[in-house]
């Protein structure tokens, strides 16, 4: 896709090409097979568990690993954070590519994917709380277009309408914020109605809230996460504010995360308390709460303290790391591993491997795209012509 | 508004649909109000 | 106290508010909808059952289901637990709650027709519906097939035709509503040999039920399976067993599925309604520091600026008066020598003393002049 730049000074086949390629052309037959087979014919899902990985991980993950977008404009735009401003561009351009792609991955899981639209336009079932994240989803990724639009239109050369657009930026920062809020708290409110299959531990009144305070610390992660990787693969295409800008960003961005962290580990376990569930710590599925809990949240928020004190920028990268993987054992527990918890093991769910093949396909075309767009697009530098505008 | 609900389903797609039909307005409503509100502040940008 | 709150209530009346208030506080609070007071419904008592499969049978018919892979007659399909598919809306399951060597009991597994569905709450495009039957039916020609409402349902009901490709749909009893409205009974109901499956008003069958725990001490659990399991189903059972030992969950509680969802929903609109003033008031906060900042930082300038210009006045003004002194020195010392040359010219030359006169009180006049700016 972008071969004639990743490969203009590197040998022909670097190894992710070669496991990109080998991804694509899996993804493509399983794509096939999907369409012309039926859900039957490549996935492990059954009339006990209609959710597999893709709306586990495609979705739910996806969102939430998303959601720096709205987290990066927000602090820059409304709290005034301008020294985070160079951060605002990947940023935004990682959510809409995050967002696109689980419009995309929900064609895949859905029995008539050309029917997505009809709950705006044919019938609206009002009390689903699936109707509110997909009426938030659509309109939020309309909006994380329109955020993305400058750069390409600079690239473009169109300068009027990306002026026009460069003028709504207040007006759609808070207008995503409002969608974020909303969809990233509602998928954590789908399962609220199904109190008698997700495991007491992870079943709350708070889950909305659970969902979206945790979205904030994945959002924040992110951008620290992929800040660290483009320093690495994409360090040409950085100009001076970018790479000055660049480590405030991450220690920044470090430090809230541990305080967000730190507030999400407290309602964590008020959660516990408020329905009394502390003797099932005791159990099994306890035992995993307690991994998560303290493995995937108080660890990573100690290791951010600890990493902004000692001015640790490695530290801050693999604690950002931590943190999203953290984020994807949450969301798949709630999903997939304490779903349904009170079923036998020959009922339960695992995925077939045609479904992971999936999701990491639409992985591999996110990273693809973006590294199409990063090499060509005033991404991580300012266009000549805009300079210190935005 | 005197329509009789026999169960909460039905009494929940009636409101939630109104209230999906105001937070329309409400967004738009802001929009406009804020720009009444800031329409002769002295220090607003001109943009 | 009362009297107050009579007053408020007539208040609230004579301005036409009652009844909307009333209706909300009604959904979130005490408020119960009593669901359809004609609906009927299906009493299934397991201690009548014989497991004789009519039932199944009926269903597969009377919906033009496929044909089964083992004929309906082929009661050894019981020792195996089975669950509603895509293919058979209901099921009649064998269980052995007292051990192998005792009678077996039997357990229905199929829609329950839930007063509040699940479902229904769940589905994006209302393809559900609780019909003033009591039937909860669906729609197929709205469904894009997400599969919430089998994740909602906790009877774990709704199934999917996952090996369809073109337009997989949901599958589950319809409680035979276009039978129900054309007056005839439900496929199962008709079917059974043993009056297990009884027909009726929902209300009726309660009563029923009551009358057989009165008639049958003993014989019964007393409690009927979805008076309030779920906030009611329309679908009635009776165990001589604990219903757990026939497939029933007994820990759903009694919340209809649409509460669950009430306080998530209700959040909604706070946030459309507060969170742009919230945002937009740290938005103004943040750009009034900024602007404070600025201000600052212009009033630092201009300070700086100023004091500049003090310092340079003060050097300028040090320099004016040094200029001014050697001036007026200077001056003082030509006015002097003016004078003195002026009174040896007198001296010496008495009529030309005016030539000379003129430029010396110019010189005077300029010094005055200068010592007075300074002042």
């Amino acid at each position: 896709m972008s071969s004639e730049h990743a490969t203009a000074h590197k040998p022909v086949m670097s190894p992710f090409t070669i496991v990109a390629g080998i991804v694509l052309i899996l993804g493509a037959l399983v794509t096939v097979l999907r369409f012309t087979g039926g859900l039957a014919a490549t996935t492990n899902l059954s009339d006990y568990n209609p959710w597999g990985l893709w709306i586990g991980f495609d979705l739910l993950v996806g969102v939430a690993l998303a959601a720096g977008g709205f987290v990066t404009s927000a602090a820059v735009y409304i709290f005034g954070m301008k020294r985070y401003h160079s951060a605002v561009r990947p940023a935004i351009l990682t959510g809409f590519l995050g967002y696109a792609l689980v419009v995309f991955a929900l064609h895949y899981d859905v029995g008539q994917p050309w029917r997505l639209p009809y709950p705006f336009i044919v019938q609206s079932g009002t009390t689903s709380l699936l109707f509110e994240v997909g009426a938030c989803v659509a309109l939020y990724l309309t909006v994380l277009f329109i955020e993305f639009t400058p750069a390409p239109l600079e690239w473009l050369g169109f300068k009027r309408v990306r002026n026009l657009v460069v003028k709504l930026t207040m007006l759609l920062t808070i207008l995503g914020v409002i969608l974020s809020t909303l969809h990233q708290s509602s998928l954590g409110a789908l399962f609220l109605i199904a109190p008698s299959k997700l495991h007491p531990l992870w079943y709350s009144g708070y889950l909305p809230v659970f969902f979206f305070v945790s979205a904030i610390i994945a959002g924040l992660s992110m951008v620290i996460f992929e800040g660290g990787l483009a320093h690495k693969y994409f360090h040409d295409k950085m100009d001076e504010t970018h790479l000055r800008e660049k480590e405030d960003v991450a220690f920044g961005f470090a430090k809230a995360a541990a305080w967000v962290l730190a507030g999400y580990f407290s309602i964590k376990v008020i959660g516990v308390a408020v329905d009394n569930n502390w003797s099932y710590l005791a159990t099994g599925y306890g035992a995993w709460f307690l991994v998560e809990l303290l493995g995937f949240v108080a660890l990573p928020c100690f290791l951010y303290a600890v990493a902004v004190r000692d001015h640790n920028m490695s530290l801050v990268k693999y604690t950002a790391g931590w943190t999203v993987l953290g984020i994807v054992v949450n969301r798949l527990n709630v999903s997939l591993v304490a779903f349904n918890w009170h079923l036998p093991s020959s009922e339960r769910y695992f995925p077939h491997w045609m479904e992971i093949v999936i999701s990491l396909f639409i992985v591999t075309i996110g990273v693809l795209v973006f590294r199409f767009i990063v090499t060509r697009m005033p991404i991580m530098h300012e266009h000549p012509d805009y300079h210190g505008e935005h | 508004m005197e329509y009789h609900f026999n169960t909460l389903h039905d009494f929940m797609v009636y409101t939630k649909g109104v209230v999906y039909i105001l937070i329309l307005a409400i967004l738009i409503g802001f929009v406009a109000f804020w720009s009444f509100l800031n329409g002769r502040d002295p220090d607003r940008k001109p943009e | 106290m009362s009297i107050s709150r009579r007053r408020f209530l007539g208040w609230m009346g004579a301005a036409g508010m009652g009844v909307t208030l009333g209706r909300s506080a009604r959904a979130a609070g005490p408020k119960t909808f009593p669901g359809y007071p004609e609906s009927v419904g299906v009493l299934f008592d397991s201690t009548l059952c014989i497991g004789c499969r009519r039932c199944e049978a009926a269903c597969n018919k009377v919906n033009h289901l496929p044909p089964p892979e083992r004929p309906f007659d082929d009661l050894t399909v019981l020792e195996e637990p089975r669950r509603t598919r895509w293919d058979s809306y209901m099921v009649i399951n064998k269980y052995y709650p007292n051990g192998r060597e005792n009678p077996p009991a039997y357990g229905r597994m199929g829609c329950n027709h839930c007063k509040e569905p699940a479902c229904a709450s769940a589905c994006f495009v209302r393809a559900f519906a609780k019909e003033p039957t009591g039937a909860v039916t669906y729609d197929e020609t709205v469904c894009v097939g997400c599969r919430y409402c089998m994740i909602a349902c906790p009877f774990e009901i709704p199934t999917y035709e996952y090996h369809k490709v073109l337009a997989p749909r949901i599958s589950k009893c319809t409680l035979c509503q276009p039978r129900l409205l054309k007056g005839l009974l439900p496929g199962c109901v008709e079917a059974c040999p043993t009056e297990a499956l009884t027909f009726g008003k929902r209300e009726d069958l309660i009563r029923s039920a009551h009358q057989r725990f009165r008639m049958h001490p003993g014989r019964y659990m007393e409690h009927i399976y979805g008076e309030h399991e779920m906030g009611g189903t329309n679908w009635l059972y009776l165990s001589g067993v604990p219903f757990a030992e026939i497939g029933k969950r007994e820990d759903l509680g009694t919340r209809a599925a649409p509460e669950f969802t009430a306080g998530a929903l209700a959040a909604v609109p706070l946030v459309v309604g507060l969170w742009p003033v919230l945002l937009t008031g740290i938005y103004a906060i943040s750009r009034r520091k900024e602007k404070m900042a600025d201000e600052e930082r212009t009033a630092a300038v201009a300070d700086a600026v100023a004091k500049t210009q003090a310092a340079s006045d003060e050097k300028l003004s040090a320099a004016m008066e040094k200029a001014k002194k050697e001036k007026e020195s200077a001056v003082e010392g030509a006015v002097k020598k003016a004078l003195e040359e002026a009174e040896k010219a007198r001296k010496a030359e008495m009529a030309e003393a005016e030539k000379t006169e003129t430029p010396e009180a110019g010189a005077g006049e300029k010094a005055g002049k200068d010592s007075e700016e300074g002042a």
